[in-house]
């Protein structure tokens, strides 16, 4: 999205095609990139238009009519939905926002912390501990789940929400993130002109660092955010109580009611719809954060 | 992992009847202690819809009275729910109850997680058919697991077309190909059902029908028979058909299958008990419309059906109240208000041979309100349900049959070949868990 608002500032961002041929200002379009990407744009929007054509489609509907058109039992889904079991699906809605919500916040501060020290301090072993750091990004987190329900459960957490939160807050990728972005926004001078005035270390991180890194961070908290929203198998493996599922796994029960009973379409497809909604909301308030960054850089380099 | 070699084989019955009646009466005495000594409680692990308010009969009836109150957390059915709980037994931590598929059953029992509960559930043996109590015993002297559902397989079809094709019902295998044929004549763009490689369970009911064992045991080694002579058989003839064109060759459960038996485009479906539920949702307006008879025979006369779907309710060894559990598990798939509320509210198929023709099923389900006496018909097809045999890597065996007999149904291609793939990858697959093979 932010890569549109590149061509309004001309002077700074046009270096790089620039050098090469230099074109006059033409505004013409070119036919084979614009193709490609309206190609992947209808790629990527159709499966989500289908979601929410499908969800306004009654049971009946739903495979008998034209895809594209829209039905009429939207507010029937809807209300079918709400009365699931009780309305267990607003629980599942409010966990996945505590796992998500908490979890990416708490998350984003460990990769806050780790990524300052790592950029600022020089100390033994820190590029060892930087290595390790990038095996566990290339190490997909599927593998742990196993190992980390058997030690969880030696502490006797399982089934509880702590047992989704603890392992997601260590996220490899998000201090790796903070790390790469605290060396590039936290120039040295500032940190040593903040230490000859006399602060102390946490003072630096929270009052000089912190700010500086805050758009990084923001990308950081997005990323895992959404990792935690989409993640299936963690919970899937630590958590057998259903007042305690996240969304996902919510969804998953739904569809798998045993060969007997036939699959609860309308409202799988009804309930993925909504539960889409928050993650847009949340990328189109963070969003400005985002382009700020992104733009903040260019200028810089 | 050295100690998988030693892992326990199922079905010797010897040894497993030594060592399982042993365990079972150390196991049985010191839960009676603690299940006279206060309340109990038990988590079940379940997928069944309206589980819970079934358990709320038991937890404000006789678990009032025995002190033993149980609890349902919800699942999602499935090859992954035996991974889960195995996961969960590694750590000692499964629930009291699980409800399980029968194919499930050996995987379990043989990873030591199902406890036997011969001593508390043995007398119920007789509420059952003798073809379903054994899916449950693995055919040793030890009892894991109470039959709950079942799913004897039967031909559904739709009646108004038959007529108008002017079809006759096919009770052989031969005339279901003939009928197939002639509709394939009459109307070109028409088929008579499909062959559809995404559900290995319909696939192996139908060898189980022909006669197939899958796996079996001698002495101490597991005999794998998947491409038997029974199962070649069952798959020559659908590979055929797919072949020449008188059937379809797209999958089930997708949309454009739904589509397809909503217009009347497929006018047939080899399906099982449960059929009525799916087609409702599949097939909403041809509501009235279909009839269900036995499956097509292989020798005239005969009268044996498979079975597709069914799970059982097991108790876990890592419960440390199996003597309650198993009451609970007794009650749960015996008695007559249970079962009546299993049917109502989880819409499930009775195992128990008397409950299959009362309360619910007195009458025909909506969709069928065209055939009375469906339940009545059901329950004696469900009499001749060929015996199974289940191993312990069921789950190979199906995504290896997803695999191989999916490609070979979509390039109309040989079947046999394919069952000979299914089979070297389930050999090669006990042979890596350390199971000794038979060949």
């Amino acid at each position: 999205m932010s890569s549109l608002a590149v061509p309004g500032t001309e002077p700074t961002a046009g270096t790089a095609g620039g050098t090469v041929r230099r074109p006059a200002r033409r505004r013409r379009i070119a036919p084979l990139p614009t193709l490609t990407l309206l190609l992947g744009a209808v790629y990527c929007l159709l499966p989500v238009a289908w979601v929410v054509i499908a969800s306004t489609k009654s049971g009946s509907e739903l495979f008998s009519t034209f895809t594209f058109w829209p039905g009429t039992g939207f507010a029937g889904n809807l209300a079918d939905l709400a009365a699931y079991r009780d309305g267990v699906y607003w629980r599942w809605m409010g966990n996945s926002a505590l796992y998500a919500g908490l979890g990416a916040l708490l998350s984003t501060c460990v990769s806050a912390i780790s990524g300052h020290a790592l950029a600022v301090y020089r100390f033994r072993g820190r590029e060892a501990l930087f290595n390790v750091l990038l095996a566990g990004v290339l190490m997909p987190p599927v593998i742990l789940a196993v190992p980390q329900y058997l030690l969880l459960a030696q502490a006797g957490l399982t089934d509880s929400h702590l047992s989704v939160l603890l392992p997601q807050i260590l996220s490899p990728y998000g201090v790796y993130l903070a790390r790469i972005y605290a060396t590039a926004a936290v120039p040295a001078d500032v940190v040593e002109a903040a230490r000859m005035d006399g602060a102390g270390e946490w003072r630096i991180f929270t009052r000089v660092a912190l700010p500086m890194m805050l758009p990084g961070l923001v990308t950081v908290f997005l990323f895992q955010f959404v990792a935690v929203w989409n993640n299936f198998l963690l919970p899937y493996i630590m958590l057998s109580d259903d007042e305690k599922f996240p969304i996902t796994l919510g969804l998953h029960t739904l569809l798998e009611q045993g060969a007997n009973t036939p699959a609860l379409y309308t409202l799988v497809i009804t309930g993925a719809f909504l539960a889409v909604l928050p993650l847009v909301a949340l990328f189109l308030v963070v969003q400005r954060f985002w382009s700020l960054d992104l733009l903040s850089g260019a200028v810089k380099s | 992992m050295p100690y998988t070699k030693r892992r326990r084989l199922v079905s010797s019955a010897v040894a497993v009847a030594l060592g399982a009646t042993a365990l079972a009466a150390c196991g049985s005495s010191s839960d009676d202690g603690e299940a006279g000594s206060g309340p109990v409680s038990l988590t079940y692990w379940t997928w069944a819809p309206g589980m819970d308010k079934v358990v709320d009969l038991w937890n404000e009836g006789p678990g009032k009275k025995e002190q033993i109150t149980v609890t349902v957390k919800k699942q999602a059915s499935g090859d992954t729910l035996v991974t889960k709980i195995l996961t969960a037994h590694k750590a000692g931590q499964a629930p009291d109850l699980v409800q399980a598929e029968y194919q499930a059953l050996p995987t379990l029992v043989s990873n030591d997680a199902l406890a036997d509960i011969g001593d508390g559930a043995g007398a119920a043996k007789d509420r059952f058919a003798e073809g379903v109590w054994q899916q449950t015993t693995l055919g040793t002297d030890a009892v894991y697991a109470i039959p709950q559902d079942i799913g004897p397989m039967m031909f559904y079809y739709r009646a108004d077309l038959f007529e108008q094709y002017d079809l006759t019902v096919p009770t052989t295998w031969d005339e279901f190909a003939e009928t197939a044929r002639k509709l394939k004549k009459a109307a070109p763009d028409k088929d008579l059902t499909t062959f559809s490689a995404n559900d290995s369970g319909l696939f192996a009911g139908l060898a189980q029908q022909a006669g197939a064992r899958w796996w079996t045991t001698s002495g101490d080694r597991w005999k794998v028979g998947i491409n038997d002579d029974a199962t070649r058989k069952v798959a020559e003839f659908w590979g055929g058909l797919v072949k020449e064109g008188a059937i379809d060759n797209q999958p089930m459960y997708t949309p454009a299958w739904n589509k397809a038996l909503n217009t009347g485009k497929q006018i047939a479906w080899v399906s099982a008990v449960w059929a009525p539920g799916t087609l409702t949702t599949a097939a909403p307006d041809t509501k009235g419309k279909w009839a269900m008879a036995p499956l097509p025979q292989w020798n005239d006369g005969d009268k044996r059906t498979g079975s597709w779907g069914g799970s059982s309710t097991a108790v876990t060894t890592d419960s440390a109240h199996k003597d309650a559990a198993t009451k609970f598990a007794v009650w749960l798939n015996t008695d007559r208000t249970a079962l009546n509320a299993l049917a109502k509210d989880g819409g499930i198929y009775p195992a128990s041979t008397s409950a299959q023709l009362s309360g619910a099923f007195t009458e025909p389900p909506a969709y069928f309100t065209n055939q009375p006496d469906f339940y009545r018909k059901a329950a004696e097809i469900a009499e001749t349900t060929a015996p199974s045999a289940w191993g312990p890597n069921v789950n190979v065996a199906y995504t290896s049959f997803k695999d191989a007999f999916g490609a070979a149904a979509k390039n109309k291609s040989d079947f046999t070949a394919a069952l000979d793939t299914m089979q070297r990858v389930t050999v090669a697959d006990l042979k890596k868990q350390g199971f000794g093979v038979a060949e």
